[in-house]
């Protein structure tokens, strides 16, 4: 398959990651996941721990271990199958055309190695920029994402740095050679909100200067909001919905997705209101080939919901997997 | 940093203190006595009277304590009475032989452990690590004397590769500028002496290095376990870097962390510890020398000897805290 100007420019294909143990049952991490992301979306993949996103971007990285894990399924950019591409060419387009931030600032980066260093070698690897061309454009990439006094804290260790300054070091060193992809996993969750709003607006800035296509990955749905052109909702491995931002918020149709937002607390809510969580916990899950994975939590469950899986249905602009949505809004009675 | 170096030397004086009054009645503990031990079971009470009168043995504890400390911070420990010579002469000629065996099995323990904890560490489960996992728990489990008698019996013996004993051909017409025979070799031009002595140190060496090299493989093999599954590591990753910097400047640097600890233990132990092997290999060392003194009830050796080698165990131990600094930012002393 080629990609053509105008076409997707990451296309993730039935993206299949399992994971063997010896001894023991194989657990199926993400099971079926496609998307498409074009240069200047920004797509979400939102689902609560375990729903499989993080495994997904670390299999279109291809950073999961060879060992114990089979990963399928097809991962095309640029006209090539990244997950049958030799090692050696991944780690070229690796930092280069496809870059990661990840979700806690302090453990990602080398604590024993300065900051500068650690961004340089990025030039090193892919520009063959060394000494002090690759020091000058390492400040200007930390000047660029807001942290003042680039030239100090190039010499400085992370843990002499704020959280927040970490992870725009981070994402400094995800952007250095203007990667075409970039995907950030919960980029904001080990932040405080303030900073959370700095770090999105940051991203958002970015995408849109060099054109990146962005894929979040969040449990956030206000970050959802905020930041995401379509959004993909997993639970257990699966996509179960994906629409754009504007209709999914308006008008969630899976009963998970519905759950998600009504769980989120509401400040016009009434004082002393309760929080309305999703019963259950992720751990109460159907194996996919026996039903919906979200019916024993599912508070429209049918009899219909377990036997066989939901399949992934095109409804009016979105695709669904659920034999009983939540209605929309001219189904609901008056 | 200077102050606690200076703080850490200062905490040497009471460590000392403490230790000679310790060491000074623990010699006297010791069943005989110096008199004894030089003129055998049979002596005339009055043939040791003399030799106590002249060793001051017969003087009140606490003179005998007060001479020997205000004598011993001028750094003079008394005379031998096996050899009738001064402590510090004979600790001017063990010592470097000590050093030299010391620093042998220090390197081989270093060069060879960490490299081979490194692999069986990649190789994890796999033959090449059960080999390292099976070989040193060998290491640590074969008495010192047994694998020295077994090596200088298979190769020095049997096969003729080594010598059998001594630090230097006795034949060998060499100065000795600084008991170092290796260096001395190397600073008098003389390197036939050089490679003599070298061969010399190969069985004492790898017989000594035994345990601190099953050691390092031990903690090097589970200290890089830890660190490849760090996130920095994975970050390092997904810059697409390649292999050799991520192992060099990320996985290494880290875990060689708790292997720099267990050298600088090892290196104070290697002197204290070198007894049997210098036994074995009649190696004219501190060990040895130590062990005769011990029979013989030379409590001026014994006060003098174990104190210097008390003080070096503190300055290794000063050595490594200042090294971990170096490596290790976070724990770098302001």
């Amino acid at each position: 398959m080629t990609n053509s100007a105008t076409g997707p420019l990451l296309d993730v294909r039935d993206l299949t990651v399992t994971f063997t143990r010896r001894g023991g049952p194989d657990t199926r991490a993400v099971d079926g996941v496609s998307f498409q992301v074009s240069p200047g979306q920004t797509l979400g993949l939102v689902g609560e721990s375990g729903s499989g996103k993080s495994v997904t971007s670390l299999a279109v990285m291809g950073l999961l271990p060879r060992r114990s894990v089979s990963v399928e399924g097809h991962v095309y950019f640029d006209g090539d199958d990244l997950l049958t591409l030799p090692r050696d060419r991944m780690r070229d387009i690796r930092g280069r055309d496809m870059a990661m931030v990840f979700q806690d600032p302090m453990t990602s980066l080398n604590p024993v190695v300065p900051i500068g260093v650690q961004v340089t070698e990025v030039f090193e690897r892919h520009q063959d920029m060394t000494g002090e061309a690759a020091r000058k454009a390492a400040a200007e990439l930390l000047d660029r994402v807001g942290i003042p006094d680039p030239g100090r804290r190039l010499k400085e260790y992370p843990h002499q740095l704020s959280g927040g300054m970490r992870q725009r070091a981070l994402i400094a060193m995800a952007l250095a050679c203007r990667p075409r992809v970039l995907i950030a996993d919960e980029p904001t969750t080990a932040l405080d909100v303030t900073i959370q709003a700095q770090i999105l607006e940051l991203l958002k800035d970015l995408v849109q200067d060099t054109g990146a296509a962005l894929i979040m990955i969040t449990h956030d749905l206000g970050v959802v909001a905020g930041l995401c052109d379509t959004v993909h909702v997993m639970y257990a491995g699966r996509v179960v919905e994906s629409a754009g931002r504007r209709e999914l918020f308006a008008e969630p149709r899976h009963p998970y997705t519905g759950g998600l937002l009504a769980s989120v607390p509401r400040l016009d809510a009434p004082r002393g209101a309760p929080l309305q969580p999703i019963p259950g916990s992720p751990t109460d899950v159907l194996s996919w080939p026996d039903g919906c994975a979200f019916a024993p939590r599912c508070p429209n469950r049918i009899d219909a919901c377990t036997g066989a899986p939901p399949p992934l249905e095109a409804i009016g602009g979105r695709t669904l997997r659920c034999v009983n949505p939540l209605p929309t809004a001219e189904e609901v009675p008056a | 940093m200077l102050k606690f170096v200076v703080r850490r030397l200062l905490l040497l004086g009471p460590i000392l203190l403490g230790l000679s009054v310790l060491l000074f009645f623990w010699v006297r503990a010791l069943p005989g006595g110096p008199a004894v031990a030089l003129l055998g079971e049979r002596a005339t009470p009055e043939s040791l009277a003399r030799v106590e009168q002249l060793y001051g043995l017969n003087q009140p504890w606490y003179v005998q304590y007060s001479k020997f400390l205000t004598r011993a911070v001028q750094l003079d420990f008394g005379n031998s009475t096996q050899t009738n010579r001064p402590v510090t002469e004979e600790m001017a000629r063990t010592f470097p032989a000590t050093f030299e065996l010391a620093v042998a099995a220090l390197l081989l323990a270093v060069a060879v452990g960490i490299p081979l904890g490194y692999l069986a560490a990649r190789h994890y489960g796999r033959w090449l690590d059960n080999l390292s996992v099976t070989g040193s728990l060998l290491g640590v489990a074969i008495p010192v004397f047994f694998l020295a008698y077994i090596l200088k019996y298979v190769f020095a013996v049997r096969l003729g590769w080594f010598p059998t004993q001594g630090r230097q051909d006795p034949r060998m017409d060499a100065d000795h500028p600084t008991g170092l025979y290796v260096l001395d070799g190397i600073l008098t031009g003389n390197l036939e002496a050089s490679w003599d002595a070298v061969m010399h140190l190969v069985l004492p060496a790898f017989a000594l290095a035994s345990i601190p090299l099953a050691i390092i493989v031990r903690i090097t093999r589970a200290s890089v376990l830890d660190v490849v599954h760090e996130d920095y590591v994975r970050t390092a990753e997904a810059k697409g870097l390649w292999e050799r910097t991520i192992t060099r400047r990320h996985v290494l640097r880290n875990a060689l962390l708790p292997v720099v600890t267990v050298v600088g233990l090892q290196a104070g132990l290697l002197f204290s510890g070198a007894i049997l092997t210098e036994t074995v290999f009649a190696f004219d060392g501190v060990g040895r020398f130590v062990a005769e003194a011990i029979s013989n009830r030379d409590y001026a050796v014994l006060q003098g000897f174990i104190l210097v080698i008390a003080a070096l165990y503190v300055l290794i131990n000063l050595a490594v805290d200042v090294s971990y600094g170096l490596i290790d930012p976070r724990v770098r002393v302001k």
